[in-house]
C-alpha cells in the first residue's frame, strides 16, 4: 500500500466510524429526549401522546394522599393557573414537600391525570426546580395578559 | 485580621503569578536564561502564597468566624470540626481557592521534579502554568473572593449542606482536581512544546508521568464521586449521567486516550500533533467542567454560583484557554512532522482506532450534555437528556474499543499480521466466548448484554494472560518468577490497568443483568424477601447526632435461616436547615451489596422502605482503583526514574531548544 492510498484509507475508516457515531447519536437522540411542559400544557392537552414527559410546578399544599398499600400517592402539581393530577407509585424523594416544586417524569394517561415514573426534587428545601419556577412565572404572565385572571404568588 | 491576611496573599500570588507568566516565557523566547531562572523560585513563592490564603480560610472555619460571608455562608457553630474544615471547598468561592492550591502545588512538583527538562522548556511549562493561574486568581479577586466580610457578622453560619457533610465529600473534591488541574500539566508541556517546536519522543516521555499521575487522581476522584452518589442520595445508583457527572467523566475519556497517545510518540515518534491536541482537549475540558459544575448553569448538589458576572468570566476565560490554544496549535502543529509511518494493523493502528472511539464517545457525551443548555439558552424549549441516550450510545462505541483493548499490547509497532494475531489469540477468545455463555446460563438468567459484557470483560484477562504467557516464553530462562520480575513495571502498570478495566466491566455487567430492587410497606416485625436474603423491620428509634435528629431503623438481615447482619438506615432532619436525609444502611460484600433505605413514616409505625441486592457492584469501584494502581506502577518504572536522574546529560540540549527546531 502506498502511503498516499493508506492515507485515504485511514481517512475514510475515520469517516466511517465517525458516521457511524453521529448515527447512533442521532437515533438514540431521536428516542431518548425528554421535553418539558407546564402544567397549563399538560391540562390543555398540548403534550405528546404515549411518550414520556416531564411537567413541572408546584405540589398544592393539601393534596398529597396515599392509597392503603403505602406507596402509590396521589398528589396534584399546579402552576397556578392549571391543576394537573399525578400518580406515582415508589419512594418519594426527601426533598419533595407540599407546597414545594417538583418536576416529575412520565406519560399522561387517558383521563388526563399523569402517571409519573419519576419524581425528580433534589436540592435545598428552598429550591425551586429552574423548569418549575419557569412554568409558574409563563402562567403569571400568561395569567395577566388574557384573562386578568388573580394569579397567587408562590413566594 | 486572618481572613485580610489571607486575602493578601492571593493579591500577592497575582503579582508573582503575573511575573511568572511573562517573563520566563519571553526569556525563552530571546534566549536569556536570567529571565527563564525567574519561573522556578516564582512557581515556589506563588505556592506559599497560596497555602497561607488557604490556611487563613481553613482557620476562619475552624475558629468559626462567621464575619467571613463564605464561612457563615457554609458553616454552622454545630458543625464537626472535620466538616467545617472540608466546607473549604463545600461551595464556590472555596472550591475555586482549592483548585488554585492543587495547582500550585501541581507547579511545586514540576519546578522540583523538572531539572533534567532544558531550561527553557521549563521555564515555558512553568510561565504557561503561571497564566492559568492568573486566570483563577483575577477570577478570584475580581468576582468570587472567598475572604468577603460579611458586616454585621452572622450570630451562626447557614451550615453545609446535608447532602455534603459525608466523609466520601471530605477526600471527593480533592482527588477530583488533584486530576482536573493535573491536566493543566499536560496542556502546559503541549503548549511549551509548541511555542519552542520542539515536539519529539523527548517531549513526550516528559509529558507521560504526569498525564498519568493525573489521569490516576482522575480516576480516583470520578470513581469517589460515584460512590458517594451510590451511598449518600439513597438512590442505589451509581451513574446518572447526570451533567455535573458527565462534567467530570468527559476529561477522563480525553485524559485516557492522551495517555495512549502520549505512549505511541514517546514510543514511535507518531501521533504527535494528535497528543499535543488531546492535552489541549483534556485540560479545556476540565476548565469546561469547572464551568459546568461551579457557574451555576446546571442544577445540582454542586451548583453554587447564581452570579451572572462568574459565568461570564468563567466563560471568557474558557474562550481564552481553548481559543489561544488552538490558534496556537494551527499555527504551529503543521510544522511537528507526522512521525513514523506505520501499517494499519499494527500496535499503532490500534491505538488510532481506541483513541478515534474515545474521542467518538467523548464527543457524544459532550453532546448529550449540551445540547439541553444549548436549547435552554437560545429559549427553544427545555429538555433533558437521559441515561437511555448514554447507555445506547456508549455501549457500541466502547465495544470495539475494550475488543481492541485485548489485540493491542499483542501487536508488534509498525506491522503487526493478522492471521498470525487470529491464530494467538484464538485460544483466548474461544475460552472468554465459552465462560460468556456458560456463566450466565448457571446463573439462571442468560441475556445477549450479560454475555456481551462477561464476554469483554473474559477477553480482556485471557488476552492478558496470552502475552503474558509469550513473553515469559520469549525471556531468558531462569525460574519463572524471576522471568516475572524482569518484565518493566510499565508493562506490569498497563496489565494491572487493563485487568482493572476487566473488573468495572464484570461489576457493571452483573448489576445491570441482575440486581433486584424492592419498594415495600414494612410494619414493625414484616419480613420481605429479597435475593434469598429475608429482611425482618425491628421498627425504628430516636437518635440524636451533633447537628441533626435521626430516626433508625432495625433490620435483621437472615439467609436460609442463619442471621447474616444486622442494619442501620437512617432519616435524619439537620436542625440548621431543616433539611431530610436518607442514610442508606449498606452491607458490603465481594460478591453483593445489600442495601436499605427509609422512605417515609407511614401510620403504626410501619415505614415504606427502599430493599436492594447488589450483585458484585463493588467491583465497579475496585476495578476503577485497580485502574488507578496501574497507573502508578507504571509511572515507578525505571526509565522515568533515571530520566530524572540524567541532570547534567541534559544541560548540553539547552542550546539547542532555545532556537526553534523542528523535526
Amino acid at each position: 500500500m502506498t502511503p498516499r492510498k493508506k492515507r485515504f484509507v485511514l481517512i475514510g475508516l475515520g469517516l466511517g466510524a465517525l458516521a457511524v457515531a453521529a448515527f447512533l447519536v442521532l437515533n438514540a437522540f431521536q428516542s431518548n429526549l425528554v421535553f418539558f411542559y407546564t402544567p397549563t400544557q399538560a391540562a390543555n392537552g398540548d403534550v405528546p401522546q404515549g411518550r414520556s414527559f416531564r411537567i413541572g410546578g408546584m405540589v398544592e399544599a393539601g393534596s398529597l394522599t396515599r392509597e392503603g398499600d403505602g406507596l402509590t400517592v396521589h398528589f396534584v402539581v399546579t402552576d397556578m393557573a392549571k391543576r394537573v393530577p399525578v400518580t406515582f407509585k415508589g419512594i418519594l424523594p426527601d426533598l419533595f414537600k407540599e407546597g414545594k416544586g417538583v418536576v416529575a417524569q412520565g406519560q399522561l394517561a387517558a383521563n388526563g391525570a399523569f402517571l409519573a415514573s419519576e419524581v425528580l426534587a433534589k436540592h435545598d428545601e428552598n429550591y425551586m426546580p429552574p423548569e418549575a419556577a419557569d412554568a409558574l412565572a409563563k402562567a403569571k404572565t400568561a395569567g395577566a395578559q388574557s384573562s386578568g385572571t388573580l394569579v397567587v404568588n408562590p413566594r | 485580621m486572618i481572613p485580610e491576611v489571607g486575602h493578601y496573599a492571593l493579591i500577592l500570588a497575582l503579582c508573582v503569578a503575573v511575573v511568572q507568566g511573562t517573563l520566563p516565557i519571553y526569556g525563552a523566547a530571546v534566549g536569556n536564561s536570567s529571565l527563564m531562572a525567574v519561573a522556578k523560585p516564582a512557581a515556589r513563592g506563588q505556592f506559599l502564597l497560596v497555602l497561607l490564603a488557604f490556611c487563613c480560610l481553613g482557620y476562619a472555619f475552624a475558629d468559626k468566624d462567621f464575619s467571613v460571608l463564605y464561612v457563615a455562608a457554609t458553616s454552622n457553630s454545630q458543625l464537626p470540626l472535620h466538616y467545617r474544615l472540608a466546607a473549604i471547598w463545600g461551595a464556590h468561592e472555596g472550591s475555586l481557592l482549592l483548585w488554585m492550591f492543587i495547582l500550585s502545588i501541581w507547579m511545586v512538583a514540576v519546578s522540583f521534579f523538572s531539572t533534567h527538562l532544558p531550561e527553557a522548556m521549563r521555564a515555558r511549562i512553568l510561565g504557561v502554568m503561571g497564566l492559568v493561574s492568573v486566570g483563577f486568581l483575577l477570577f478570584m479577586l475580581t468576582v468570587s473572593n472567598p475572604f468577603e466580610r460579611l458586616i454585621p457578622a452572622a450570630l451562626d453560619g447557614r451550615d453545609l449542606n446535608p447532602l455534603l457533610q459525608d466523609p466520601g465529600m471530605v477526600i471527593h473534591p480533592p482527588m477530583l482536581y488533584m486530576g482536573y488541574v493535573g491536566f493543566s500539566v499536560a496542556f502546559s508541556f503541549a503548549i511549551a512544546a509548541l511555542l519552542g517546536g520542539t515536539l519529539d519522543a523527548a517531549w513526550a516521555r516528559w509529558s507521560r508521568p504526569w498525564t498519568t499521575v493525573a489521569w490516576c487522581f482522575m480516576t480516583v476522584g470520578v470513581a469517589m464521586g460515584s460512590g458517594w452518589a451510590y451511598y449518600e442520595l439513597g438512590w442505589g445508583g451509581w451513574w446518572f449521567w447526570d451533567p455535573v457527572e458527565n462534567a467530570s467523566f468527559m476529561p477522563w475519556l480525553a485524559g485516557t486516550a492522551l495517555m495512549h497517545s502520549l505512549a505511541v510518540t514517546d514510543k514511535r515518534g507518531g501521533f504527535k500533533a494528535w497528543s499535543v491536541l488531546l492535552a489541549i482537549m483534556a485540560f479545556s475540558l476540565s476548565l469546561l467542567g469547572t464551568f459546568l459544575v461551579r457557574s451555576g448553569v446546571l442544577t445540582s448538589v454542586h451548583a453554587f454560583a447564581t452570579d451572572p458576572k462568574r459565568g461570564l468570566f468563567i466563560l471568557i476565560f474558557l474562550a481564552v484557554v481553548i481559543g489561544g490554544s488552538l490558534v496556537l496549535y494551527a499555527w504551529r502543529a503543521p510544522r511537528v512532522g507526522l512521525g513514523g509511518s506505520f501499517a494499519l494493523i499494527s500496535r499503532e493502528g490500534m491505538l488510532l482506532a481506541n483513541n478515534v472511539l474515545l474521542v467518538a464517545a467523548l464527543g457524544s457525551v459532550l453532546l448529550g450534555t449540551l445540547y439541553p443548555l444549548f436549547l435552554d439558552a437560545l429559549d427553544l424549549g427545555k429538555i433533558s437528556v437521559g441515561p437511555p441516550y448514554f447507555d445506547t450510545v456508549f455501549l457500541p462505541l466502547m465495544t470495539p474499543a475494550i475488543f481492541l483493548m485485548g489485540i493491542g499490547p499483542l501487536a508488534q509497532w509498525k506491522q503487526a499480521s493478522l492471521p498470525a494475531l487470529a491464530i494467538r489469540l484464538r485460544w483466548a477468545f474461544g475460552v472468554s466466548l465459552a465462560t460468556a455463555v456458560a456463566v450466565p446460563w448457571l446463573m439462571g438468567q442468560w441475556t445477549p448484554l450479560i454475555s456481551l459484557g462477561l464476554l469483554l470483560a473474559f477477553w480482556i484477562l485471557a488476552t492478558i494472560l496470552v502475552d503474558l504467557r509469550e513473553r515469559l516464553l520469549q525471556a531468558e530462562s531462569g525460574s519463572v518468577g524471576g522471568r516475572l520480575a524482569t518484565l518493566p513495571r510499565a508493562y506490569w502498570g498497563m496489565v494491572v490497568a487493563h485487568a482493572g478495566v476487566a473488573l468495572f466491566i464484570v461489576g457493571v455487567t452483573m448489576v445491570k443483568g441482575f440486581e433486584v430492587e424492592q419498594d415495600v410497606r414494612m410494619n414493625v416485625g414484616e419480613t420481605a424477601t429479597l435475593g434469598g436474603y429475608t429482611f425482618r423491620f425491628d421498627g425504628t428509634e430516636q437518635v440524636n447526632g451533633p447537628n441533626y435528629v435521626a430516626a433508625r431503623g432495625t433490620f435483621h438481615v437472615s439467609q436460609d435461616g442463619r442471621e447474616v447482619t444486622v442494619m442501620y438506615p437512617e432519616k435524619r432532619r439537620y436542625f440548621v436547615q431543616n433539611q431530610t436525609m436518607t442514610e442508606a444502611a449498606i452491607s458490603p460484600g465481594l460478591l453483593r451489596d445489600l442495601y436499605v433505605s427509609l422512605g417515609e413514616p407511614l401510620e403504626g409505625g410501619a415505614w415504606s422502605v427502599r430493599l436492594y441486592h447488589k450483585p458484585f457492584i463493588d467491583w465497579i469501584w475496585g476495578g476503577c482503583l485497580v485502574m488507578a494502581s496501574g497507573g502508578i506502577l507504571a509511572v515507578s518504572d525505571r526509565r522515568y526514574r533515571l530520566a530524572w536522574r540524567r541532570k547534567e546529560a541534559a544541560v548540553p540540549a539547552t542550546a539547542q531548544m532555545a532556537r526553534p527546531t523542528v523535526s
